[in-house]
């Protein structure tokens, strides 16, 4: 396994592991949601990841942006870059609607802190 | 060929990409480790506009200005809103990351474990370049006449895929009206009533 055909993996992992352990380990709601954004990108990163062409040993025509143009013949996988647009646009609409659960929640709690609204509930 | 100039090309992308990834890596500890959200939410702007900058070098171009303007525009727009309503410090919290670190790094080891089956970075026999994709890449000028790949396939071959999602656009801008516009209602009642 060498280092520079895996380090892409590597830290898409390591990003989605920074953001499941925010999602876990803090208490603000808000970011909880920074979070699951970053896990978001590095499940993006890994798919992008895997769309790349680049040919070894070659000067010119080595795997290019899905465009077409004269004289190339490698392209990278569009595929990829389809999906993830659309997983782009789903981001931001859930990201939009949980945020504003979280504004209506301070209103109903005070607070966006689990703890205190777990107290509260509580009380 | 001549080695020196053939392997230039290979050679720039993975510089590139090493070195804004592990820009990414340190943005993402600030990430975790701060606790005054209005930093948190200018450091994630930061974060998606390097991650914009790796789907440049990864030749994902369309995805590139997609996260320039949607991850570090409108969602740190979003973001920065909901932290002025609803406060800038994040609590510290009552238990200690033990638990939740464990849990990561068991799960991390596991993910990490299965990257040894990936194949290669960047070969063009990968098995996600010989199935499906060749066809596109061949046919998809006659066919369609657009010289942008993504786009044939996003607003020709899926067309109905991309009305769907202008409906979950559509469907989570009335959520977040639903949920904020009530609550002007309210205030104006309560006010009536006072």
């Amino acid at each position: 396994m060498d280092v520079i055909g895996h380090y892409n993996y590597w830290v898409s992992i390591v990003l989605m592991m920074a953001g499941f352990y925010m999602v876990i380990a803090s208490a603000n709601l808000v970011k909880k949601l920074v979070g699951l954004n970053v896990f978001q990108t590095a499940v993006f990163l890994l798919y992008i990841t895997m769309s790349k062409v680049s040919v070894p040993d070659c000067a010119i025509d080595c795997g290019t942006a899905p465009i077409f143009k004269e004289g190339f013949t490698v392209y990278s996988n569009p595929l990829p870059s389809v999906l993830i647009l659309t997983a782009i646009v789903v981001s931001v609409s859930t990201t939009a609607v949980a945020l504003a659960i979280i504004v209506r929640i301070k209103e109903a709690y005070g607070s966006v802190e689990e703890d205190e609204m777990l107290r509260r509930d509580g009380e | 060929m001549d080695q020196g100039q053939g392997k230039g090309p290979r050679l720039i992308t993975a510089v590139h990409d090493i070195l804004l990834l592990t820009l990414l890596l340190v943005t993402t500890v600030a990430v975790v480790r701060l606790r005054n959200l209005v930093a948190v939410v200018m450091l994630l702007g930061l974060y998606s506009l390097l991650m914009a900058a790796v789907w440049l070098v990864l030749d994902a171009v369309d995805v590139a200005f997609t996260e320039a303007a949607v991850g570090a525009g409108i969602t740190t727009f979003l973001l920065l809103a909901a932290v002025l309503l609803t406060g800038q410090e994040e609590k510290p919290p009552r238990r200690g990351p033990i638990g939740p670190l464990l849990i990561v790094a068991a799960t991390g080891a596991v993910l990490l474990y299965a990257t040894a089956d990936m194949p290669p970075f960047g070969a063009p026999d990968n098995p996600i370049h010989r199935h499906v994709a060749p066809y596109y890449i061949d046919r998809s000028l006659d066919e369609t006449g657009v010289p942008n790949m993504v786009t044939a396939v996003l607003a020709s071959y899926r067309g109905y895929d991309t009305l769907g999602e202008t409906t979950v656009i559509f469907t989570a801008g009335v959520a977040v009206l639903v949920l904020l516009g009530g609550r002007r209602r309210r205030e104006d009642e309560i006010e009536e009533d006072e």
